[in-house]
Formats: structure tokens, sequence, C-alpha cells
């Protein structure tokens, strides 16, 4: 096959099933030798299902895959290692009571005998060769997310690999830590390397890759040279149809405080200071962003709010009306049940929706009664109310579901966020708490759950929301609150300052403008 | 041509999760693992040189053939369903109680306290309420330890309550070499509680089995209407997801354990008061450990806990004749029970997952 | 009183062995990420197998008209309690790897088959007997203790040290190499990644079930061979109804205190094997003997209750441990 000579890598009508779900479709791609290729594709477009028939954790149903020109089998990771193919996954793999060099050389074949001090140098040497700053002997659960990804960067080089598929390697990093890396990327490049970025960014796809390549809903649109498209292009290709992508900020007159934190201390597992004297406010009509680094504090800060995780100082304040007098409750300490006991109604999406805010195994009845099964007086359950909130629930919010009797964990991830948000929204909150809200979800998904929470804020809701992605915190957020280390770096407004602004306040704490919190707060 | 080499090198077998399988299919499949358990037992027995299919039907009949032996049967499998219904109130939540004998040996204990020791006391009601409420108490008590230790720290509670079973058996073993052996015995043992105090038959046996099946609908009731069981069943399924909810985790370990060891407390009353009228080592004789398979074969439910611990029964007056009949020892009924929740356990996989051999893909839906 | 003490720590080294085999044959499972709660009944297995084994070749060996050889019946032993134990475990393997069944329930199951297919074949073989099975003096000779030259002559640390029978041997040997194993060897490293994590140690390259299989496997044998002491030394080569009643229990929860450290697992099966027979050697006055038996049970709960007070990220169970791994979950 000569059209596959120059070519690292060809996929040629690859299909993959998951019971009834398709994940890719009769999907060709191409990867050139010594090119850097942008994989486009919106959440669960099976961008990711691609490439892990790559790097052998999938086998795929039908299709052929060539690599360097040669038609391949790869049926474990071990083939594909074998091949130069190297992945670095989103989800960090890594043994995390291991060190750094015992990572690297996880499943490599050698002496019987594993001889550390020599690993630790050859690690420290490639290390130092691209630049990366690394101690080989350091655990893993004592790194930060940026070090993480070096030891996963240098697990697949160390190996030798000369096709590098990095999977939404900019998800976890900060504006300059993105930089750096795609510095690095480049030498690799300019090293002979062949590179495919999986990213759902269109600014980093036209900052990095020589070409793109498009999937959608599982089927491959096609390839395009990066240096003569656009964002508007892109973006028809990968939803299908022109959209904008403009979120939505409505103006509304910002109501009255809702909730005020002051210097709010807890510790983590460890006795680590997780939030370290965090202080804000929240107000009615408007969302407050928080940003920050994965680990800064924000679930320990959503979860001490939300009375599941203890703190060891500072106070939460819940301003209320008590017969007509304005009041300030001290929730702080105070379990959910206890809190909405007191008649205050906050919701709280948390970040591991089947894990946490939601049963797996259980119907959409026994979900939707989670909250409030408490409420009714009596030693049994009433499922009738329950029930009909969520069949009210599947018909709103366009819930893609069997039925209420269908366990909500065989849902997909957008119709497991809907129900969580959904039953939330539901009991009429006065302060919202939504973590990673869009996380995984598909661009329609999202963009209804942006529409979601904008509807609260005109409601006059407080909305706190924690994102990853700063796009869409800035495009969304009234203010947008920066944790780094557990502390408020500052508190800033979004259409004042840029995302290198934020990003350097992700990586500094205190680093913010002083003055536009003093200017926020009084206004 | 590729495309064909690509297939031929695909790996032998894949295994691939299946939607929802019907009911039928899956109790068909659950049906087939459930023979082919009882045809591996019979290769077991033609091993040992006798003919599986007289040494089945001979149990069949040692279990079933005259009214003496239902009532022995009966009697066998009233305080295995009690006890699974017991275990399985820890189970639902996924807490790992195995110290069903421990709780069970507890129980019986507290009710030869007042049994053996204020008969002459109290009228026969009085004092069978008595004897039901210390060994609930003493029960639940025996339960509830563990799951304090597991509610404040996290204490695994596989081995503590298995460490409370050797205990307990240490216990009795102390009562009956010390303060309660019997007068004028020349070995250990202790005294029978006396004819007045001993349980009312109801059709041949204690009435130990109409309060099993009560406690069946009850218990059936208890976890599919009340708040407490819902509770149960979210603890079970995620921690966090309870505590976000505002159920507290501790208290429903607590709470469910002291039912789950009053549970298994009972057991050891009626043992006491209704089937032995003494208290030995062998009290308990494995029905803890008998009624978590009995539990799980059962699924939690309590309605197939009752249809499974007849069955378990069944097996076990079998195995008792058999040994008679065919000198096989009794312990055949622990390998047969074994062996049966062996291929339970794995059928389990062909109802969620299907294969598909190499180059045989189905290409439905 | 010095007496006392030497023979406290030799019954202590006697009683702790069969925890001790039974504890590495755990630690080496739960580091593949298997909670194997079958441990008392791959001893069960090991014991009646071992004894069987011995007891069928010396049968078949006197009807020749021969002389039985100790020491090729000791092998018989050790050979059919291993592959007893690691059949028991290659069940569990099949059901919970392949077949992906609940970790604990398969435990439990396995330990409720194995004591009925020890407590069966020890009864029936007993039946088939005449009465009970017992090996001849030769076996019996060759599982005591060894007389070794020189060493085990020395004045007091002779018999402290060097005159234990060959299991009790071969028992720290293994503790060693499992420490060398899982601190150097890079099958070891291995090892740990799939039992610490086995999504990334697949991605790794590493075969997952292969090493799962096996660590159980061999683990499940070590765990006969303990059984096997228990029948061949503790009770001397007669089968004993419920012979190991509970040390199987008491295996899993030295893995637990051993912080799943081989080496450290060597001073805790000591510990235990101490309390097991201290009543012997230490009399407290009105203490009952049954009060004295509940003791290493009582230590058991106070270390657990202890261990879960104080959490620490290394020494703690393999974090995949009880969990089945599958690749393609969705």
């Amino acid at each position: 096959m000569a059209e596959t000579a120059g070519n690292a890598v060809k996929m040629h009508h690859v299909t993959k099933t998951f019971g009834k779900v398709t994940a890719n479709k009769d999907v060709d791609l191409e990867l050139r030798t010594g090119e850097i290729l942008a994989l486009l594709g919106e959440n669960g477009s099976g961008k990711t299902t691609l490439m892990n028939m790559l790097s052998g954790i999938y086998f795929p149903d039908r299709g052929e895959i060539y690599v360097k020109g040669k038609e391949v089998t790869i049926r474990s990771p071990k083939d594909s290692f074998a091949l130069g193919i190297g992945m670095i996954h989103q989800h960090f793999k890594l043994v995390d009571v291991l060190t750094a060099a015992e990572n690297i050389v996880l499943g490599l074949e050698g002496k019987a005998v594993v001889n550390r001090k020599e690993i630790n140098r050859r690690v420290a040497e490639l290390a130092e060769r691209y630049g990366f700053e690394l101690d080989p002997s350091k655990k893993v659960y004592n790194m930060s997310v940026s070090e993480k990804q070096t030891v996963e960067i240098l697990k697949v080089l160390y190996k030798g690999a000369d096709i590098l598929i990095l999977d939404e390697p900019t998800a976890v990093l900060t504006p300059q830590e993105t930089d750096k890396l795609f510095a690095v990327l480049r030498n690799m490049k300019k090293d002979g390397k062949s590179i495919i970025i999986i990213t759902h960014k269109l600014n980093e796809v036209l900052a990095i890759s020589d070409r793109v390549a498009i999937l959608r809903k599982g089927e491959s649109i096609g390839a395009v040279d990066t240096d003569k498209t656009d964002q508007a292009q892109l973006t028809e290709m990968m939803v299908g149809r022109p959209v904008s992508l403009e979120i939505e900020r409505p103006d509304v007159k910002r109501g009255e405080k809702r909730l005020q934190v002051i210097d709010l201390t807890c510790l983590n597992g460890d006795g680590v200071k997780a939030l370290d004297n965090v202080s804000f406010e929240a107000y009615g009509g408007e969302i407050l962003g928080v940003a920050g680094i994965a680990g800064s504090g924000q679930k320990e800060l959503c979860e001490t709010i939300a009375g599941l995780c203890p703190s060891i100082g500072g106070s939460v304040l819940y301003s209320a009306e008590r017969e007509g007098i304005k009041v300030q409750e001290r929730i702080l300490g105070l379990k959910p049940d206890e809190i909405s006991r007191k008649g205050i109604s906050m919701a709280f999406v948390p970040e591991d929706r089947l894990g946490m805010g939601l049963v797996a195994g259980m119907d959409m009845t026994d979900n939707v009664m989670l909250r409030s099964y408490k409420s009714k007086k009596g030693l049994f359950v009433d499922r009738k109310t329950p029930r009909e909130l969520a069949q009210k629930l599947i018909g709103d919010l366009e819930i893609v579901t069997p039925g209420v009797d269908t366990p909500v964990g065989r849902l997909s991830g957008g119709n497991v966020q809907k129900v969580l948000l959904g039953r939330e929204i539901a009991c009429q909150p006065s302060v919202l708490i939504v973590a990673y809200p869009v996380r995984g979800l598909d661009i329609n998904s999202s963009y209804r759950i942006y529409d979601l929470l904008n509807e609260q804020k005109k409601k006059g809701v407080a909305v706190i929301f924690i994102g990853e992605d700063l796009d869409v915190l800035m495009q969304l957020s009234d203010r947008i609150m920066v944790m780094c280390g557990g502390k408020v770096s500052g508190i800033v407004d979004p259409r004042r300052v840029t995302k290198e602004d934020i990003g350097l306040m992700m990586i500094h704490a205190g680093k913010g403008e002083p003055g536009s919190e003093n200017e926020e707060v009084t206004a | 041509m590729s495309s064909h080499t690509t297939q031929a090198k695909e790996p032998l077998i894949r295994m691939v999760k299946r939607d929802a399988l019907s009911q039928q299919k899956a109790w068909g499949i659950r049906a087939v693992a459930f023979i082919l358990s009882l045809i591996t037992g019979g290769i077991v027995i033609l091993m040992l040189g006798h003919n599986p299919v007289s040494v089945y039907i001979s149990m069949v009949k040692g279990a079933w053939g005259s009214s003496t032996v239902i009532h022995e049967t009966v009697k066998i499998a009233v305080p295995l369903l009690i006890t699974a219904i017991g275990i399985s109130f820890a189970f639902k939540m996924k807490f790992w109680n195995i110290g069903g004998e421990g709780q069970i040996l507890a129980g019986a204990v507290a009710a030869g306290a007042f049994g053996l020791f204020t008969a002459h006391i109290f009228p026969k009601l009085p004092l069978v309420l008595l004897m039901m409420l210390a060994a609930i108490v003493a029960g639940g008590l025996y339960g509830l330890l563990p799951a304090v230790c597991k509610a404040k720290w996290g204490t695994n509670e596989t081995l503590f309550t298995l460490m409370l079973n050797y205990i307990a058996l240490a216990f009795i073993k102390y009562l009956m070499n010390g303060p309660w052996k019997a007068e004028g015995s020349s070995f250990p043992k202790i005294d029978m509680l006396v004819p007045g105090a001993r349980l009312t038959k109801v059709f041949g046996v204690h009435w130990g089995w109409i309060l099993a099946l009560i406690l069946v609908v009850v218990s059936y009731f208890y976890f599919n209407k009340t708040k407490q069981g819902y509770e149960i069943a979210v603890v079970g399924e995620s921690n966090n997801t309870a505590k976000y909810a505002g159920i507290s985790v501790g208290r429903v370990f607590k709470r469910t354990m002291f039912i789950s060891g009053a549970l298994c407390g009972l057991v050891g009353m009626l043992q006491f008061a209704g089937a032995d009228y003494t208290i030995t080592e062998g009290t308990a004789g494995g029905v803890g450990f008998t009624a978590i398979t009995v539990a799980w074969l059962a699924k939690m439910n309590p309605f197939g806990m009752l249809i499974v611990s007849v069955f378990i029964a069944m097996l076990e007056r079998g195995s008792n004749a058999i040994q008679t009949q065919f000198k096989i020892p009794a312990s055949a009924s622990d390998l047969l029970i074994g062996i049966i929740l062996f291929f339970m356990l794995g059928c389990e996989f062909f109802i969620s997952y299907r294969l598909i051999r190499r180059g045989k893909e189905e290409h439905h839906a | 009183m010095l007496s006392t003490l030497n023979g406290l720590f030799i019954a202590a080294v006697l009683a702790g062995t069969p925890l001790l085999l039974g504890a590495l044959g755990e630690i080496l499972t739960e580091k593949a990420g298997n909670l194997n709660l079958g441990v008392e009944g791959m001893m069960f297995m090991g014991a009646i197998t071992g004894l069987a084994g011995s007891y069928y070749y010396e049968q078949a060996v006197l009807a020749r008209g021969g002389e039985p050889n100790g020491f090729l019946s000791a092998v018989i032993a050790l050979a059919a309690s291993f592959i007893a134990g690691a059949g028991g475990a290659l069940i569990y393997s099949f059901l919970t790897i392949t077949l992906r069944a609940n970790q604990n329930v398969t435990g439990l199951t396995l330990t409720i088959f194995g004591t009925g297919f020890g407590n069966f074949f020890g009864e029936y073989i007993g039946q088939q007997a005449g009465g009970y099975v017992a090996v001849t003096d030769v076996t019996k000779k060759a599982f005591s203790g060894l007389d070794i030259p020189v060493l085990s002559d020395i004045p007091v640390l002779g018999p402290l040290l060097f005159q234990y029978n060959w299991l009790v041997y071969f028992a720290v040997a293994a503790a060693v190499v499992m420490a060398w194993f899982f601190a150097r060897s890079r099958v070891g490293l291995n090892l740990r990644a799939v039992g610490e994590d086995p999504a990334t140690a697949d991605a790794a390259g590493i075969n997952i079930a292969r090493y799962k299989y096996l660590a159980t496997v061999i683990g499940g044998g070590i765990c006969g061979i303990g059984g096997m002491y228990m029948s061949m030394v503790t009770t001397s080569g007669v089968w004993v109804h419920d012979c190991v009643s509970g040390y199987g229990w008491l295996a899993v929860a030295l893995v637990i205190f051993a912080t799943w450290s081989p080496a450290r697992g060597m001073l805790v099966a000591l510990i235990f094997g101490g309390l097991t027979i201290m009543r012997m050697y230490v009399n407290i006055p009105g203490l009952p003997a049954q009060i004295y038996d509940m003791l290493p049970y009582v230590a058991t709960i106070i270390v657990l209750v202890v261990t879960s007070m104080r959490q620490s990220k290394e020494h703690a169970q393999p974090k995949s441990c009880g969990l089945n791994y599958f690749r393609e979950e969705r």
C-alpha cells in the first residue's frame, strides 16, 4: 500500500460498538509522520474510543489499522508499545504509592531485579533532555497535577515511542502550563515524532496543530489543514450545523446577599489545609464562577458549605428572613438534612454525579426522592409524588430514558446530569452550587445546562459555578473567584481581566487585583 | 481480504455487556446453572462409587418422606430463614456481617439465663416473652458492637464479626465447664430447659415457623416501603450519596446492625427453647454461615430466602439420610451447598454479559 | 522462669507457623487486588489432601510390602496440599477474575466449600480406613523437630532456633523470599501495580488476568500448605474433625496487622501463635482455660480497631482490593 507509506498511522473503516451504542462507525484517520494532528470533536463523539483502539485498550469490531505502512493488529497495550505508540490518557494512569521512576518502568521488559538507582538516573537524564523538572524518586501521591502529566509523558518517551497520543492534555493545566506543554510538543515534533492531540478547544487546535481531523457522533467528517481553516468552519464541522458558541450572560440586577463565607478553613484526609481562610459572598441573581487548578480546594469548598465535610474554623452565614426580620443563620457544621430543616433551600450538584449526587442502581423515582423523602411524616416512604416529579422532569428537560423505572446508571452522561440538576432545581433553591456540571457532556447538553443555570439566575437564585474551562467561566459568570492551594487569590470581574490574568492567579495565591474585590463588594 | 485477516487475529472470545435481559431468560440461565451444579455434585457421588440418582432421591425422601422428617426439615429451615433475613439487613447496606453464629449464641445465652434460672419464678408466657426479649437485646448488642466501631473508625467489620463468633463460642464452653455446668454431670454440659418452659408446638413444630413467615412479610415491607429500608438501600449503594442526602451513615449502620443481630439472637432463643432445650457449642451449628448463602442466593429477597432456606434445609436433612443409607458423611451437604453456590455466583456473569466467539459477531439491533 | 519463656517461644513458633503460611498466601493474593476470604477453606483443603497424600502413599507402599520413605511422604504431602489450596483458589479466581463474581461472597463460599471438603473427605477416608485416618511413624517423624548437626546442639539457641520441623523453616524462607519479591523484583513491582491500580497496570501492558490468577493461585497453594501443617504437625498426622477451626480467619486478620508486609508477618504470626498457646505456659489464677482461648480473637479485635483508628497511605490494603477489574467497562 504505497499511499500509507508516508503515514505514521492510518485507520481505515474502523467500527467499535458497546452494546447498542456505536462509539465509532467506519472511521478513517491519517497521521502523517512528523506532524501534529488535532483530533477534534465534541464530548461523546468517539475521540477517546478511537485512540484507545490505537493504544490497545479496546479492540475494533471491524476495520484495519496501519502503522508506518504495515497493517497491524493491536490486541493489547503491549502490542501498541511495540509499534512505538504511546498514549497519555486524560485521567492519569499512575500508581499512587509508587515513585515516578517506578511508574515509568512499570510493565517493561528487563532484568528480573529492578535497580532503582539505575532507573532513577536514566529517568532524570531523559527529563533533563526535554527540559522537564522532576524528582524520579518522588511518590505520585505527593505530586501536583502538572508533575503527574510530566511523568505520563516521560513514561511514553522512556519506552521510545515515536507516535504520541495526548488525550485532552490541557484540561487540567493553567494557560501558562499549557504554553509550556505546547513548546515541548513542538520540540518533539522537531525530533521527528508524530503527535495526535485530542481536544475540543478550538483556540488550542489553531495554536498547535498542523492538521485537524474532525469526528462527529462517532463518524469521521474529514480533515483540514490548520492554516486553511478557522474557528467557524471547525465548529460547523464538529457540531454539524453553524452554531454560535457564545454563551449568554443575561443582565440581571444583582439581588440580596444570600451566602456569606468568612475565613472558612478545613483539612483534608491527610491533615493538610484544603481550605485556608476562604471568604466570599454570593448574591441572588448572579453566577459566581470559581476557577482554579484541579484540587485547589473547590471540592472541599462545596462540600463544607453543603454540610458534608467538617471544618476547623470560620463560618458560613445564610441570609434569611425570620418573621419579617432579616437574620443571618449560621449553617456551618450542620448536616444537609439539618440545613433543610431550618427552611434553607440550598441545592448542590456535586462533581461525582453517580457516586454522590445520585444512586446509580436505583430508578429515577428513588433518586428524585433522595433529598426529600424525609419531609413527609411517618414510617413509610411516599413514592407517588416523586414519581410524578420524575415524569415531569423527563418532559421538561427532554431526558432520554426508557422510563422512570430504569436505573439512572444506565443513562448517558448528559441525561444523568439532567436528572441531577433537575431534581436540585425542583426544590426551588435560593442558593445553587454546581461543581463541573458540563464535564463529559456533549455540546447540546452543555448549552442546555448553561441555559438552566441562567434561568435560575434570572429567578434570583445565587448560583455558585465551579468550572474548569476558563472560556466558559469567563462567558457565563458575573464574577469569578480564583482559588489556589485552598486560598482565594482574588475575585475578579471577567469582563475586565484576561484569561492569562486568571491563569496567573491560579498558580500564585493572592496576586489578584485587590481593587476589583472591594469594588464588587460595595457594588 | 484484509478485513478477513483482521478478524482472524481477533481474540478467540470477547465479552460484551448485555442490555437488560428479560426476567425469564435470566431465570432460565440460573436454572441451567443449578442443574449443572447438581450434575457436578452427582459426579462427586459417582466417584465415591454410588449412584447419584438414587442418592439424590434418598436425600429428597429423607427430607420429605414422612411427617417426622418433614418436621425435622422445617426445624432446620426456621433458624436458617430467620438468620438469613437478619443477615440480609446488614448485607443490603454492604455491611458484611458474618457474625451470625456469635449473635445466635449470644441470644441463646441470654435466653438461657432466664430459661434455666427463672423457670420456677415466672409462668410460661411471661418467661417465654422474657427469653425472647433477652435474646433480641443480647443478639442486637452483639451485632451493634462492630457497627459502632465501623461507624466511628471504619473498622473492618468482616473480621470483627467473625472474631466475635469465636469469642461467643469460647464463652459457651466456659459456661458449660464452669458456672452453668449441670449438677452431677461427668462431662461438661448445660442443664435441660424444664418441659413447662419449652415452646409450644403448632402442627408438630415449635411456633418459630409462624414467626419466620411473619418476618418474611414484615421484612419485605421494611426493605421496600419504609424510609429506613430506603436508607439501607442508599447506604448500600454509596456512602457518599447517603451523606449527601443527609442520611447519617453511622446511625444507619448501628440501627440496622442492631436489627440484624437481634434477629440472629432470636434464632438462638428459638433453638434453645424450641429445638435443643439446652445450649451447646453446636447451638449455632454453622447456621450463621449457611444463612449468608441463603441470603445471597435469594438476592436478599425475603420470599426468595423462604424458598432457598427450605431447599438448603432439605439438603441438610437429606444428607443425614444418605449418611445412614449410603455411609456418605453428612458434611456432604456443605460440599454440595458450596458447589451450588459456586455455580450460582458464576452464572450471574452470563446474565450480564454475552460472549462473542471469533468471527461470529452477531448483528443484532 | 527462663525455661518457661523459652518454652513459650518455641510453642509460639510452632503455633504461629500455620498462621504465617496462611497470612503469606493471603498477602500475595491481596497484593494482586483479590480479597480472598476463603483462606479457611483452602487450609481445610490443604489439610485433608496433605494428610491423604501421605496416607495413601504409605498404604500403597505397605501393601506392596515395602518400607515408606519419610522424605518422600513429606514431599507428597507438600505437593498435594499446595495443589489443593491452589485448586480452591483457582475456583475463586475463575469466578472473580473471569466471571466477575463478588469477591466477598465467593471467598465465603470457598470457606464453606473447603470446610465441607476437608471434613467430608476426612470422615470418608476415615470410614474407608475403618475408623480414622492416621499416618505411620515414618511420616510423623518426617514432620517432627529436626536435628541439625552442630546447630541444634548449641545450648539455649539450639532448641530455640534449630530444632523445629522443616515446615517452620519453609515458612520463614517463604516470608523472606516474598519480602524480597515485592521490594526488589520487577514482577513484584508489576504485581503491586496490579493490586493498586489495575487500569494503570493494564495500560502499561501488564497482563492483569495472568498476574491475578497466578498470585491468587500460588497464594492459595501456600494457604493449603498452612492447612497441611495443621493436620500433619499440630494434630500429628491424624485427621481431627474441624481441625483448622478458625486459623484461616486468624491468618486473614494477620494480614492487616502485618500491614501487607511478609517480614512483619513473621513477627505478628509469632505473637498470635503465642496468644493461642499461652494458657499452657502462663497461668493466671482464677482465669478459666476457655476465657484464655478467647485471647487471640480479642487481640485481633483490639488490633483491628486500633489500626482502623490511624490510617496510613503506604501501609494500607492495596487500593483495588475487593474490586474486580474489567477493561471495557462503559
